[in-house]
């Protein structure tokens, strides 16, 4: 199996480095590591990579210039795999991405997350394959806001919906949760059909996209 | 926000409500500019600028007879120029003496009348203009040390200028305009009448004996009529004017201009502290923050490497999870130092994550069309933070609520709790800071928190551009 070939965009040279390394460490390709969002759009058409790594805040207005390289790269590519690394939580820089066309292969995840190592190089490789994994703390804060439909779900579902939308598969959730693979199945069933949602997604990418695409459009 | 100017206004002030609408005028000039004419006629501007002006007359009257005295000398010599003028001669040292004397009197006696009168001007110019302020200052017990001081103080001259000018313009100027307008007006439009009584009208050099031939007069005079508001509010404008001048306390106007220049200095300031906050995030974020991540990044890799259960792997491991803990030590470090959310995104972005940090539950309802000026934003967010952790630390809540919404040119922010309430302004509760900072940028708080609760508190910032 040929190594997934990486386009990684840092500005800051030692995280760069760093994460170059690690990207070779787990057998990725890194074809190019640039610092700015300019370098970023040249060196995806040059190389085609499989995979865009990229921080958000980046030169020359260090605010979201990554973000948008990011959008404006899958309305070209749509099928290109972008994993986003954010400041701060920002639910609305997760809904950007994914609105970018279906939102499969689209990762935002806090930048601090590639500390676990591990952990991230199983992220890349998730959304390279198409997965859309949002970080834990984004599905956490929109948990957390009141006056969403949310508050119909138990503890027990919200659980299951957190996981859910990191991108993990119903036995992944079954073995986290410490049950059994049908009952995560139930939970699944039953968070849809509380939040109005069609049943007939069997995909687990789906149902997160449609869960975050249904919180995105409820007003306060 | 229709349902709480309705209601009996349950916030204590640190200043006093203002109306939503505009502030109602406060002279005739801005009265005659900004009512559309039907509502300045049926002000009470007209009737305030004619008996303002009608006073005018009388008091010049009044005073051109009580200056007489005073004046006298001045009067002869303006009959022995006149007599000059006629041929006749007079004797240089008669002249010279009648000017000595007659401005000697004037100006020694002069301030006599010239204060109190400026005293009966302020009180008679409230019909017609906000209050003046005397600029005399306290002369305390005696004769001569009231006369010392009054007579060496800037105030009293430019009182007595304004009694020279009164009688000798603003006087005229009133009768004038009563005459011609308030006057004449009324007595063409009776021509028609007077006419058909059988009278004679003459009007020089025509006579009129037809009530007929007198239509025109009477025409005339419904437009003199018409016209008299527009003109006594304007001669009481002018009147107005000239004791602004010449009437009021400089002082306090100086003093003004100080404010003013302290209260900008005041919004430099805290501009100032932002922008500095803002590059220490920023060295913070582009240094010690990722020096960490890469570390932590490092050990992470290390940790992969060691043998599993061998002693290094477990020290590498906590030294890891020791790295995660400073990142997020740092992390909520930096964002107290400045929000980067709110200077990227904004207020709708940055009060909702504010309120996911809050130990009680908050319900946020933003409503702003995008981003403001910067200074309202930060000074809004710092406002949301600070009620927030004050509803954490003291009102025993157990949820919040948010709301920011545009009200015209002004944020208003607001969050109600549903604890114990009772909370006091002065009580060291952080109230008193956040009071001062919402007024550096010309806003206003209001705080209702009865015992029991609920706990509003309310701020409005004007999005005006900074300075």
């Amino acid at each position: 199996m040929s190594s997934i070939r990486v386009v990684l965009a840092e500005d800051g040279a030692l995280l760069r480095e760093g994460l170059a390394g690690l990207l070779q460490r787990f057998g990725f390709e890194v074809a190019a590591a640039v610092g700015d969002a300019e370098a970023l759009v040249g060196a995806v058409d040059e190389h085609e990579p499989d995979l865009v790594v990229t921080d958000i805040r980046m030169p020359p207005g260090f605010s979201d210039e990554g973000l948008r390289a990011a959008v404006r790269m899958r309305l070209r590519r749509p099928s290109l795999p972008v994993v986003a690394l954010s400041q701060y939580v920002e639910s609305s820089y997760a809904a950007e991405l994914l609105d970018s066309q279906n939102g499969r292969g689209i990762g935002y995840v806090l930048k601090e997350r590639v500390v676990d190592v591990a952990d991230f190089a199983d992220t890349l490789r998730r959304v390279h394959g198409g997965g859309t994994v949002i970080d834990p703390a984004v599905v956490r804060q929109l948990v957390r806001r009141r006056s969403t439909p949310l508050e119909r779900l138990s503890e027990r579902e919200r659980e299951v919906l957190a996981l859910l939308a990191e991108g993990h598969s119903n036995a992944r959730i079954a073995r986290d949760l410490v049950v059994s693979e049908p009952t995560v199945g139930k939970h699944i069933g039953n968070i849809l059909a509380k939040l109005d949602l069609p049943p007939d997604g069997t995909d687990v990418d789906r149902r997160v996209m449609a869960v975050l695409t249904y919180l995105r459009e409820q007003p306060e | 926000m229709s349902e709480e100017s309705a209601a009996p206004d349950p916030y204590r002030g640190t200043q006093p409500e203002m109306g939503r609408e505009p502030p109602p005028p406060r002279t005739p000039l801005e009265a005659l500019r900004r009512l559309p004419h039907r509502r300045f006629l049926l002000s009470s501007w007209p009737w305030r600028s004619l008996l303002h002006l009608a006073s005018t007359a009388a008091v010049g009257a009044v005073l051109a007879g009580l200056i007489v005295p005073i004046t006298f000398p001045l009067l002869v010599l303006a009959d022995a120029v006149e007599e000059i003028a006629r041929g006749h001669s007079r004797p240089d040292w008669f002249l010279a003496a009648l000017l000595g004397s007659g401005l000697a009197l004037l100006l020694a006696l002069g301030p006599l009348v010239a204060v109190p009168v400026a005293a009966l001007e302020r009180w008679r110019l409230r019909l017609v203009h906000p209050r003046l302020t005397s600029g005399h200052r306290p002369t305390g017990r005696g004769v001569l040390r009231w006369a010392r001081i009054r007579y060496t103080e800037a105030a009293t001259w430019r009182e007595f200028a304004y009694l020279l000018l009164l009688i000798v313009v603003v006087d005229v100027l009133s009768w004038t305009v009563l005459y011609w307008f308030a006057g004449v007006g009324p007595f063409l439009i009776a021509t028609p009448v007077i006419t058909a009584l059988g009278e004679t009208v003459a009007v020089f050099p025509w006579e009129f004996d037809t009530p007929l031939s007198t239509l025109p007069l009477a025409a005339l005079g419904t437009l003199l009529l018409l016209l008299t508001p527009y003109a006594a509010a304007l001669a009481a404008h002018a009147n107005a004017a000239l004791a602004r001048v010449l009437l009021d306390d400089r002082g306090t106007e100086e003093l003004r201009s100080e404010l003013v220049e302290v209260t900008r200095s005041r919004a430099r300031l805290v501009d100032a502290f932002e922008a500095e906050r803002r590059r220490i995030e920023r060295d913070l974020h582009d240094g010690a923050q990722q020096q960490l991540i890469s570390l932590a990044m490092q050990v992470g890799l290390a940790r992969m490497d060691a043998p599993p259960g061998s002693e290094m792997e477990r020290t590498l491991a906590s030294v890891h999870g020791q790295a995660k803990e400073i990142i997020g030590s740092l992390r909520e470090i930096v964002h107290g130092i400045h929000p980067k959310v709110l200077s990227d995104r904004g207020l709708p972005a940055a009060l909702p994550e504010l309120a996911d940090r809050s130990a009680v539950p908050v319900r946020t309802h933003v409503n702003l069309p995008g981003r403001l000026p910067a200074h309202v934003e930060n000074t809004a967010y710092y406002v949301a933070a600070e009620s927030l952790s004050n509803v954490t630390k003291h009102a025993g809540a157990t949820e919040v609520r948010l709301n920011a919404v545009l009200d015209g040119d002004t944020l208003v922010l607001e969050t109600t709790d549903d604890g114990r309430g009772g909370a006091d302004p002065g009580g060291g509760t952080g109230l008193t800071g956040l009071a001062d900072r919402v007024a550096v940028v010309g806003g206003r708080i209001w705080l209702s928190s009865p015992p029991g609760g609920p706990t509003r508190l309310r701020a409005e910032i004007p999005c005006l551009p900074s300075g």
